[in-house]
């Protein structure tokens, strides 16, 4: 895929990107390195692996970190229950404890985790390690051993070699810092919040119905609650939220229905203090500068 | 965003007639150039970028732009400087903005003229002395336990308030005293979590392996324990004007906690706040002290204590301060900001921590009540008041710690 064509293509999917980010897309594939996205939470991290995955039309394999993700939950498992079962079975056969060893240890009881089955696709698939400062650091460590042979050694079956590179999508929020190791190996980009001209395009790419000039206003709107000083600052997703809301209830302009602006910020806002942080004055002086 | 910097047509003196030895060559300079400005650029950053200099089309600076930024950055710092070092770089621009800072300035020379000049923990006590001398037959709480003790010179040391501690000979003897109880705050810690953490759950495929032989029956059970993990120590350090005599000592009880606890991070603020951390991430203590000295000697004015809190919750506290942190404020607690404001930013961290300890050197002193408006506001959030004008009042922290 040439370079000029992943915004497009990312736009068909509904997907809008800027020049930087189709940029940084296609030097992953280009490059084979992972990708690192960095930003706020609700700013479309998440989305870009996702239609990314449209694009290339292939398998999205998810894992998604938390504290505490360890080798079994991520890489492999074995089918403790089936080999439970199997042992039992062959018990009356005589067959000797090595043999048994070698049956239940083999592929047929192996349970894939993302990692390996995203080596494994005959089609290089994209993997998304989402929100990967969740983990804890030893398993940072153990991902860029992975991220840079494309290989798991299972100590049972021996070496697994990657039948395909797999497109590394990592997000992170920045609730902790990460390696620098594992900075060094990725290639970088930072999503910021999009600017209110982009803002409206994605609502006119996701939101059909929704009329060009309220898309507009939404946008403006939006940018000017995310410069208040708010605990949680509404994302992409909490904008488009709204939006489908304010579409739904048929309204055609902002600044006609104060009321109904007031009453559907729920969808903006998602604790208590900001709810009261955006008092009905406030709220009309921000669709003030807006309309 | 690259586009609103970059003018399609093109600097006489950029990128179209360069190709082959020469683009490497002008490469590799600019790489050199984003490693002095303290990006992580390594080998295999470099080859990629010639990799992609041979497939991308250049024509356009922009895309050159797009692609370096997107290989040579690694956190969202370089990603909002990479404009700036591209346009001065490439198309010669802002080139004063850019000697200024890309010429770092090398490492410590300002410590080392700070030590020339004296011992840096000297000078920040220096103020002091005459005072001192002057308060020799008043009853201060560190002559009186000084009698009562009447032990070893280091006992007595450990009392005396740090107010009076002026010589560097004093002062170094401080520093040991505080690097050793930095190291046993930590032992404890971790020992703590050892003993604790006996939630042991069952190895599966360690037990299978084990019961082959018997038929699939799990007689013989294999474990496994969670792992260990240390407290995280935040300090917030108050290096104001009134708190001046003190900082001294703890910037020195900073680095050994930074130092020693596997976990860490340190804070200094006056007016303002500023990530200490990573200047005092230096093995070499009376390098790294130095440096911290000079950031904390570097104001003047009053305290904000609730903005600077709101500094830290805003931009740190997500990456800095979890569950298991303990946050550790040194303070006087005399802020001329509004103590609605600490109030408010001090429940905002209470919500995020596991302890809030606030240490207070004015506790130690006869007579001292916590009437400062700024002290009231933060109260009701602190789960620890505790004096810390001596090192025996730090020692005594050890067992609270070691129960968080």
């Amino acid at each position: 895929m040439q370079r000029n064509e992943i915004a497009d293509h990312l736009a068909q999917v509904g997907y809008v990107a800027d020049s930087q980010l189709a940029m940084a897309l296609w030097l992953m594939e280009r490059l084979q390195r992972p990708l690192l996205l960095e930003g706020a939470a609700g700013v479309g991290k998440t989305e870009v692996a996702k239609a990314l995955a449209q694009i290339h039309d292939t398998r999205l394999i998810r894992l998604q970190c938390y504290e505490g993700l360890d080798a079994n939950a991520a890489i492999y498992e074995w089918n403790y229950q089936r080999q439970l079962l199997a042992i039992k079975a062959r018990e009356g056969r005589g067959e000797s404890a090595e043999a048994v060893e070698k049956h239940i240890f083999s592929e047929e009881f192996l349970l894939e985790r993302p990692l390996l089955a995203a080596i494994r696709q005959e089609k290089p698939a994209v993997l998304l390690i989402d929100e990967i400062d969740r983990a804890d650091e030893e398993f940072e460590a153990f991902l860029l051993e992975i991220l840079s042979d494309y290989q798991i050694s299972i100590p049972e079956l021996g070496t697994v070699h990657a039948l395909s590179i797999p497109l590394v999508v990592l997000t992170s929020n920045g609730t902790r810092e990460l390696s620098d190791a594992l900075r060094r190996r990725c290639l970088y980009h930072f999503v910021d919040y999009p600017t209110e001209d982009k803002e409206a395009r994605i609502l006119t790419t996701r939101l059909p119905k929704i009329d060009s000039t309220l898309a507009l206003q939404i946008a403006a709107f939006v940018a000017a609650v995310r410069k208040e000083d708010l605990r949680k600052v509404p994302g992409v997703a909490e904008t488009l939220d709204w939006a489908a809301a304010l579409v739904g209830l048929e309204v055609r302009d902002l600044a006609t229905e104060p009321k109904v602006v007031q009453d559907t910020l729920l969808c903006l806002l998602k604790t208590q203090e900001d709810r009261l942080a955006l008092a009905p004055e406030v709220t009309q002086r921000l669709l003030g500068k807006v309309a | 965003m690259a586009a609103a910097h970059t003018p399609e047509a093109l600097a006489p003196e950029a990128l179209s007639p360069l190709a082959g030895a020469q683009l490497r060559g002008r490469l590799s300079a600019f790489l050199n150039l984003l490693r002095e400005n303290g990006f992580l650029v390594g080998l295999e950053d470099a080859s990629d970028c010639l990799r992609f200099a041979a497939m991308a089309d250049l024509a356009r600076p922009a895309a050159l732009r797009a692609g370096l930024r997107c290989i040579c950055c690694t956190r969202q710092a370089d990603w909002q400087r990479f404009d700036e070092l591209f346009d001065a770089y490439w198309l010669r621009r802002g080139i004063k903005g850019l000697l200024r800072v890309s010429g770092t300035p090398p490492k410590g020379r300002g410590a080392r003229k700070l030590s020339e000049a004296g011992a840096p923990g000297g000078s920040l006590g220096a103020p002091d002395r005459v005072s001192r001398e002057g308060e020799e037959a008043a009853g201060n709480p560190a002559d009186r336990q000084g009698k009562r003790a009447g032990a070893s010179s280091s006992e007595s040391l450990a009392q005396a308030d740090f107010r009076h501690l002026v010589s560097a000979e004093e002062l170094q003897r401080v520093h040991d005293l505080a690097d050793r109880l930095a190291r046993r705050m930590r032992h404890r810690l971790s020992r703590r979590e050892r003993q604790r953490r006996r939630g042991r759950r069952l190895d599966l495929r360690r037990t299978i392996h084990r019961s082959i032989g018997r038929g699939g029956l799990p007689i013989d059970l294999a474990w496994r324990r969670r792992r260990d993990k240390p407290l995280r120590l935040v300090v917030v350090l108050d290096a104001s004007g009134s708190m001046s005599q003190y900082s001294a000592f703890f910037v020195r009880f900073i680095h050994g906690v930074l130092d020693r606890f596997r976990e860490a991070e340190a804070f200094v603020f006056h007016t303002r706040l500023i990530h200490v951390s990573p200047a005092l991430r230096e093995r070499n203590a009376t390098r790294a002290v130095e440096r911290l000295s000079l950031i904390a000697q570097g104001w003047s004015g009053g305290t904000r204590i609730g903005e600077s809190l709101a500094g830290f919750n805003r931009q740190h506290a997500a990456r800095v301060v979890h569950g298991r942190s303990v946050v550790m404020i040194v303070s006087d607690g005399y802020d001329t900001g509004a103590p609605e404001l600490l109030g408010r930013e001090m429940a905002a961290l209470r919500r995020r921590t596991r302890r809030i300890v606030w240490l207070n050197p004015m506790i130690g002193w006869q007579d001292y009540e916590p009437t400062a408006a700024g002290m009231q506001a933060a109260l009701p959030y602190v789960d620890l008041f505790a004096p810390a004008h001596n090192l025996q009042s730090l020692e005594a922290l050890a067992p609270y710690l070691e129960r968080v």
